[in-house]
């Protein structure tokens, strides 16, 4: 029995990172979920294999991830709010895909429940090594949206997110989360219905014949049509023209195309970032952190004012775009950065471009456990020394 | 104030469903914060297998464990691991049958709780987990045992309810035995 109102289930919840992110999704409108099972993501696909099915929206387990990607830009083509949720290797697969997405301008959420790599690494442990991977995994210039999770409610509220804005500026927007988080059981409350802010795309207001695609609005996003709505659509992979015609020889459409896909997101990044400020206002060493390593640095910042350091945590919720002018107004005024991550160092490289001559330390940590508060501690404790 | 449990042991044991029993018993069934984590590896059963369980009244930062005040440990690579974990004075439950190689170290409170021989007088070897977690809870009053049963009943099968009841009873009356025997242990 279809019942609509179950997309929400209004209440206070104890619940894995991974059911909490099913949930946001059906929560946020969610209509389609095209996947193939991988660790530590799995039971994204198996809750919404049976919940999708309650509320009427379809439910496709794949071939493998390339088919996955594939049925959910399909889906969303066909008007459809649609997802996918994998871990490293399954993104990997999915990434030629993506580009045809951003080319394409199609709105979707990919869910990546990062876990140890290269490679099928360490499929049941914990990683923050795919962070590189979602801003250029794709070939060519383009700019895309993710976000970094840091408990179970936020795997709900950032997954509502990501729909809002993949809709909003028809994108592909990334969830990524970490194995922890995913695997993760905590209190998740979740808001009546009517007090959830679900958007959904524009859609055109032109008469039929006169519509064009991607013929961008003031805010440089096309209002879409959807397949089967009388309009006439084409979508390729190809450079195009507003009309969606292939141009593959102009230099100037090339410009053009290229730079509104970046420039529909770089131009409306103060919007779109997100990230919370913890005791920074008088700080002279900060923490910057995303995802589970927030955590700790969470714990380790309040920690460290008990102890006499002046220390502030910039927790990023937003990682793409990259909150650059968050962390140049943080580094003005702080003696050094600790960037804790669960990889060998990535997105403190941008740390770094964003720092300029303020000195960003890194906390590399690979494997099984995340950075513990006390050596959050230490590293704050020899920087300002 | 924050507690930390650590549940160690291998895949099939049912570690992990420990910690969500014992979370959600303090998270669902006492209005306390709880946070369950865990790590195993990609085998589904034998490898090594362990949860952890974060309680608090108040907000819980740091949701992993970082220095244990609980330990329970059922197997014997889940002891060579992390008996020495444990904080200071803290409590470690052993299952003495599973665990045959000792070397207790000093300054901890060790309850051996021969949970999988009890289990197996029962009947089922599986409902190990839920003899050690009757134990637990008789032992460190973490969650009352209302609140552990209930969260043992929101776990398990159909049809299985009076098989984990009795599991439970015979955990939590030979934690008490063990706490009048050896003394008690406050939280």
């Amino acid at each position: 029995m279809v019942d609509e109102s179950r997309a929400v289930l209004t209440g206070t919840h104890f619940m894995s990172g991974d059911l909490a992110c099913a949930e946001g999704a059906l929560a946020a409108g969610c209509q389609f979920f095209g996947g193939y099972p991988i660790t530590p993501a799995t039971e994204i696909s198996e809750r919404m294999s049976r919940r999708l099915v309650e509320v009427g929206g379809v439910f496709v387990q794949m071939e493998d991830e390339i088919g996955s990607i594939a049925a959910v830009i399909g889906a969303s083509y066909a008007g459809k709010k649609a997802m996918t949720a994998t871990s490293g290797p399954g993104f990997s697969l999915m990434q030629e895909n993506i580009g045809l997405a951003v080319m394409t301008e199609t709105p979707l959420v990919i869910v990546n429940i990062m876990r140890g790599g290269p490679s099928t690494g360490q499929p049941t442990m914990p990683g923050q090594q795919d962070v590189m991977q979602a801003r250029w995994g794709s070939h060519g210039d383009y700019e895309i949206i993710a976000l970094a999770p840091s408990s179970v409610q936020e795997m709900f509220n950032l997954t509502i997110e990501c729909f809002n804005l993949a809709e909003t500026y028809r994108v592909p927007v990334i969830l990524l989360a970490d194995e922890i988080i995913g695997h993760m059981w905590e209190r998740v409350k979740i808001p009546p219905a009517e007090e959830i802010n679900v958007v959904s795309r524009k859609k055109p207001k032109t008469p039929t014949a006169e519509y064009q695609p991607f013929k961008p609005d003031k805010d440089l996003v096309p209002p879409m049509a959807c397949f089967g709505e009388g309009y006439r659509f084409h979508a390729t992979g190809l450079t195009h023209d507003e009309k969606g015609a292939p141009e593959t020889v102009s230099a100037e459409v090339q410009t053009e195309l290229v730079k509104r896909l970046a420039d529909k997101i770089r131009k409306n990044a103060e919007k779109i970032v997100k990230a919370q400020r913890v005791m920074l206002e008088d700080a002279d060493v900060a923490v910057i952190a995303y995802g589970i390593p927030s955590r700790a640095a969470l714990s380790a910042v309040r920690e460290a004012r008990k102890k006499g350091i002046k220390a502030g945590l910039l927790r990023l919720v937003t990682i793409w775009p990259f909150p650059q002018e968050l962390v140049s107004d943080v580094a003005k005024q702080v003696k050094a950065i600790v960037v804790p991550e669960m990889n060998y160092g990535q997105l403190v490289r941008e740390v770094e471009r964003a720092a300029k001559t303020t000195p960003v330390i890194l906390l590399s940590k690979l494997g099984e456990e995340p950075h513990r508060p006390s050596e959050i501690i230490e590293a704050m404790r020899r920087a300002v020394k | 104030m924050r507690m930390e449990i650590r549940l160690a042991g291998f895949g099939g044991q049912g570690i992990i469903r420990s910690g969500l029993i014992l979370s959600m018993a303090a998270c669902i069934y006492s209005d306390k914060n709880a946070v369950q984590t865990q790590s195993y590896g990609p085998e589904s059963r034998g490898g090594s297998c362990k949860s952890e369980v974060v309680i608090s009244e108040g907000d819980i930062d740091f949701p992993k464990v970082d220095d244990p005040d609980i330990v329970m440990l059922m197997s014997q690579e889940a002891y060579h691991k992390y008996v020495n974990t444990a904080k200071k004075n803290g409590t470690v439950l052993v299952d003495p049958h599973m665990v045959q190689d000792r070397n207790d170290p000093p300054n901890l409170k060790i309850y051996d709780v021969p949970a999988t021989k009890i289990a197996k007088d029962i009947g089922k070897v599986i409902v190990a987990n839920v003899v050690m977690l009757g134990a637990l809870t008789a032992i460190t009053k973490i969650v009352t045992p209302e609140a552990l049963k209930n969260a043992v009943l929101r776990n398990i099968p159909k049809g299985s309810e009076d098989l984990n009841t009795a599991a439970f009873e015979q955990g939590y009356a030979y934690g008490s035995e063990l706490v009048r025997k050896q003394g008690k242990t406050e939280p």
